[in-house]
């Protein structure tokens, strides 16, 4: 029989205003092994743990069950304090008294009755528990980053100036992302290009980091420090090796048509393209597409014009194999598709814009080389309007519920920039409210409205018309002057609501990595672990983990890089030791359970078995310690109950459904 | 059988899986959801470790109602354990409602980490549905009951 | 519960909004074509079915002034619907005066040569049998 001690927390008031601990503790005397039951104030803290060493010493105690909070918080926590008092940490159980009990039930009685209850399975459980010993398992010194943006430069020249390997696995021709496509940036209205370059520079030269551009992740299997990943690099159609970045080909090519991606559709590029001139690496990619040669047979000129040899129009899709011991997302975003705003008309004209169409108009190396005209006759707008909260905010299911958190302060910088080059042009922007959190932010808006006159009007935008004289007429309201407004604008730009990469979903599945239903990858806890996935070895940096700008995308990719460079530090790491068992005497080796593993942990041995007196020698299922994650699969599709799963047995799962019906 | 006429108050057994399920119903009490006491939660790596087994043992010890939540499919931490689950369950329950144990007092719902919501309604509606069936009295080993 | 109360919980009723969604953005006032006609603009009806101002809308203008368009129910962002709850105001209004359903007879009386055509028809619509 186990001697237990039961010790049921009030953690403050979050479960004693709601659960009457004395209570709890009172029935726990009762139950069968309990030789001690208190109760503390805070069991997690270094008091509450202390009396929980003092019990294990003095009573003999070879058993813990403590009532508190979610085992996912604090169980590690506990099992520690059992560990540093010399008793086996897999002797410790957690009644979850406070998310599954407290802080639901308002009701006194109904709380404690239900607390009680939880605490009889837990002291069931624990009578039946055996010690176990943890294994261990090797890291691969490696890590992977999946997007090469902002995010993804930053975490692989963190984790790279650390010492370790890093590959960055980019799907565009080039690094560089979103920021690439900026003209200036907030606060400081930096060069977004003068700010990026120099980093995407230090990522290609850095002797630890190996870019895949035109590249995707296809496959992902292993688990946490031994990850497997086939890596699909895109036929570019060139040979990196050869290619010198002399540009003579795009120059060259015949097929001009291509809307051009880096230039959101706005003109066209060549079928060899690369797609911007700062792109690392400075290797054009054929698109295939568009190409005349794959598409007819006919052509052939870049081969012709190109000194180095470097055309291959016989390059085939190639798979990388490689070990990775963590892998970090970073797959950033897009503006959300606008066939559900007509009434914005942005299908219908092309003077009515998305706010990222504005930063490449507005860019010196855009459609209009800077130069701020109407995109449909190339004449220099007078009236400017901004509409803000285009998708965003929405309950409906045309747009997103959240608020993309990075639009007013691009609109407030698009408006600012604007008078400023332009004087004589009038810009109005059609707000809700005005969201300007960071340093510095709140001070940029302000002098947007009294340095530049930028006219902020509280209201929204009904209707966007498209007239015959090619004016666009914008109906909307103010609300603090009470009237609709009726204004004849040159040019009207939507702040469209951002949302993750669509590549996500699949990146997601592959890696076992929770994603929320607006795609945005979630985090292990949303305050205190805002760059680990659930799913031990994944991190999440960027966008891709919720909208951010360019100061916190970075401050997260360094998290993220730390949190991965904490990982690869470590030589082993400690396996979870509720792995699945097999008994030998029961198992007939039939093999259901081999079929079963995802993780292929379990095969057949020919063992010599002694039962009840016949020796003999029988196919036996044996588990790699090292490869179970302990799911228990096995154990439920095996059909002779040979196997049971360390941890979660057969019995102990029985003793807690009758310690709850009881 | 009871001798007083005692208001029925319903035994509920839910598995959660670990890594999705149960981090939704920590997230559900996190935010204060309320869903009825009757519904005690017994942890389980993953939805695939529940046995049929115990899904009996729930019933014949005086359970009114069993629902397992596990990872939606696709997104298992173990990527293919609730596959698993969700053929036994099918099998499971077509079996118990064939012997008497009315489909309503079993259930397998989908939840993940993010959908405390989602955890909450689904056992503020499953409780109601076991009100509404009322006590169950198939498989129950007439020994248990006080 | 007060009067104005039961007004405000009947009209939420009817309409099947909740009001509380309303983040006060302004687009249906934006896309409302009979927005200089009325007095209680669109963007308000909303705070005022939530203060229980229900008096105040009931003698408005602008109950009879909304086309039910419906246009505010399109592009409301938040599924907030006022115009529904304008229709539901109406409602009460008739109700109040014990004539839950309109029959053809009754319509030359009531006639009105500015109430808008389009008011007629979804006033068969709505309180027709």
């Amino acid at each position: 029989m186990q001697r237990i001690g039961v010790f049921v927390c009030h953690c403050g008031s979050n479960i004693a205003a709601t659960v009457d601990v004395k209570k709890v503790v009172d029935m726990a005397q009762m139950e069968p092994g309990v030789v001690h039951a208190e109760d503390y104030q805070y069991m997690c803290s270094e008091a509450g743990q202390a009396k929980i060493a003092a019990a294990i010493h003095e009573k003999g105690l070879t058993g813990v069950v403590v009532c508190s909070c979610s085992p996912r918080m604090h169980e590690t926590t506990f099992r520690k304090a059992a560990e540093r008092a010399g008793l086996n940490p897999y002797m410790v159980e957690i009644a979850n008294i406070r998310e599954h009990c407290s802080w639901i039930h308002k009701d006194m009685e109904e709380g404690t009755k239900k607390a009680v209850i939880l605490m009889r399975a837990a002291v069931a459980k624990v009578n039946l528990n055996a010690p176990l010993q943890a294994g261990e398992s090797r890291v691969t010194k490696r890590a992977l980053v999946i997007g090469g943006g902002i995010a993804g430069i930053q975490t692989a020249l963190d984790i790279a100036d650390a010492g370790y390997e890093v590959d960055i696995v980019e799907k565009t021709p080039s690094i560089g992302g979103r920021m690439s496509q900026l003209d200036k940036t907030f606060p400081t209205l930096d060069c977004s290009a003068c700010i990026l370059t120099p980093k995407m520079v230090e990522a290609a030269a850095h002797d630890k980091i190996k870019i895949y551009t035109y590249s995707e992740v296809d496959k992902v299997s292993g688990f946490v420090g031994d990850f497997t990943v086939d890596i699909r690099k895109k036929a570019r159609s060139v040979d990196m090796d050869k290619c010198t970045g002399c540009g003579v080909c795009q120059e060259k090519c015949p097929s001009k048509k291509a809307p051009s991606e880096f230039n959101r559709g706005l003109n066209t590029r060549s079928a060899i393209y690369t797609p911007f001139a700062q792109a690392i690496p400075n290797v054009p990619v054929i698109d295939r597409e568009a190409c005349i040669k794959f598409k007819t047979g006919k052509c052939g000129l870049c081969s012709k014009v190109c000194q180095a040899g470097a055309i291959d129009y016989e390059q085939k899709d190639e798979i990388v194999t490689e070990k990775y011991g963590a892998i970090v997302v970073a797959t950033g975003f897009d503006t959300i598709n606008l066939e559900k705003y007509d009434e914005y008309a942005y299908s219908q004209s092309k003077d009515v814009i998305t706010s990222l169409e504005l930063e490449r108009v507005m860019n010196a190396a855009g459609p209009t080389h800077g130069h701020l005209e109407r995109l449909s006759d190339g004449k220099a707008p007078k009236e400017i309007v901004f509409i803000q909260c285009v998708g965003s905010r929405c309950s409906d299911d045309r747009g997103k519920p959240y608020c993309s958190k990075i639009c007013c302060m691009y609109t407030a910088k698009h408006a600012m920039l604007i008078r400023d080059k332009y004087p004589d042009v009038n810009v109005t922007v059609f707000y809700i409210d005005v969201r300007t959190p960071g340093k510095n932010f709140d001070e940029f808006y302000r002098r947007a409205v009294e340095q530049y006159g930028v006219n902020y009007i509280k209201g929204q935008v009904g209707k966007v018309i498209p007239q015959p004289d090619g004016k666009l007429l914008v109906q909307g309201s103010d609300l603090l002057d009470n009237r609709q407004i009726l204004k004849e604008a040159d040019m009207v730009v939507l702040a469209t609501a951002i949302e993750p990469n669509p590549d996500v979903r699949k990146i997601a599945t592959m890696l076992t990595a929770s994603i929320d239903t607006n795609n945005f990858l979630t985090e292990a806890h949303a305050k205190l672990r805002p760059v680990e996935s659930p799913t031990a070895g994944i991190f999440l940096s960027g966008v891709c983990q919720g909208p951010k700008d360019i100061p916190e995308t970075v401050a997260q990719a360094g998290a993220a890089a730390v949190k991965a460079i904490g990982l690869l530090a470590k030589d082993k790491l400690m396996t979870n030791p509720c792995t699945a068992q097999a008994d030998i005497l029961l198992c007939n080796g039939c093999s259901t359970c081999e079929n079963v593993c995802p993780y292929g942990a379990i095969t057949y041995e020919d063992k010599e078995v002694n039962d009840h007196g016949i020796r003999e020698t029988r196919r036996i299922a044996v588990v790699n310690n090292a490869l179970c994650q302990g799911c228990g699969a096995c154990t439920v599709a095996c059909p002779s109950g040979a196997m049971d799963l360390q941890g979660f047995s057969n019995r102990q799962i029985i003793a807690e459904v009758d310690a709850i019906c009881r | 059988m009871s001798l007083e006429n005692k208001e029925f108050k319903p035994k509920i057994v839910a598995f959660c899986c670990n890594w999705c399920s149960y981090a939704g119903a920590d997230l559900a009490g996190s935010s204060r959801l309320s869903y009825p006491a009757d519904v005690k939660i017994i942890r389980v790596p993953c939805s695939c470790r529940v046995n049929p087994m115990f899904i009996l043992r729930a019933f014949e010890k005086g359970a009114d109602g069993v629902i397992m939540c596990g990872c939606h499919p696709g997104d298992c931490h173990y990527s293919t354990g609730n596959y698993y689950a969700r053929r036994r369950m099918t099998l499971l329950f077509s079996m118990l409602d064939y012997i008497g144990v009315e489909n309503g007092r079993t259930r397998v719902e989908w939840v993940s980490a993010a959908e405390g919501v989602k955890f909450s309604e689904t056992m503020n509606s499953f409780v109601e549905k076991i009100y509404s069936l009322g006590e169950n009295v198939r498989l129950g080993d007439l020994r248990c009951k006080k | 519960m007060s009067s104005e109360k039961k007004q405000a919980e009947l009209i939420k009723e009817i309409s099947g909004v909740n009001p509380l969604k309303c983040m006060k953005c302004g687009k249906c006032s934006a896309s409302c074509p009979s927005y200089n006609e009325m007095d209680i603009k669109p963007h308000q009806f909303v705070s005022y079915v939530v203060n229980e101002d229900i008096e105040s809308l009931v003698n408005s203008k602008s109950l009879w002034k909304c086309l039910s368009c419906f246009a505010c129910v399109e592009r409301c962002p938040r599924d907030v619907k006022p115009g529904k709850l304008i229709d539901a105001a109406r409602q009460v209004v008739v109700r109040q005066k014990d004539q839950d359903y309109l029959s053809p007879n009754e319509i030359p009386e009531l006639l009105d040569p500015e109430l808008p055509q389009q008011l007629l028809v979804s006033a068969f619509r709505r309180y027709r049998r």
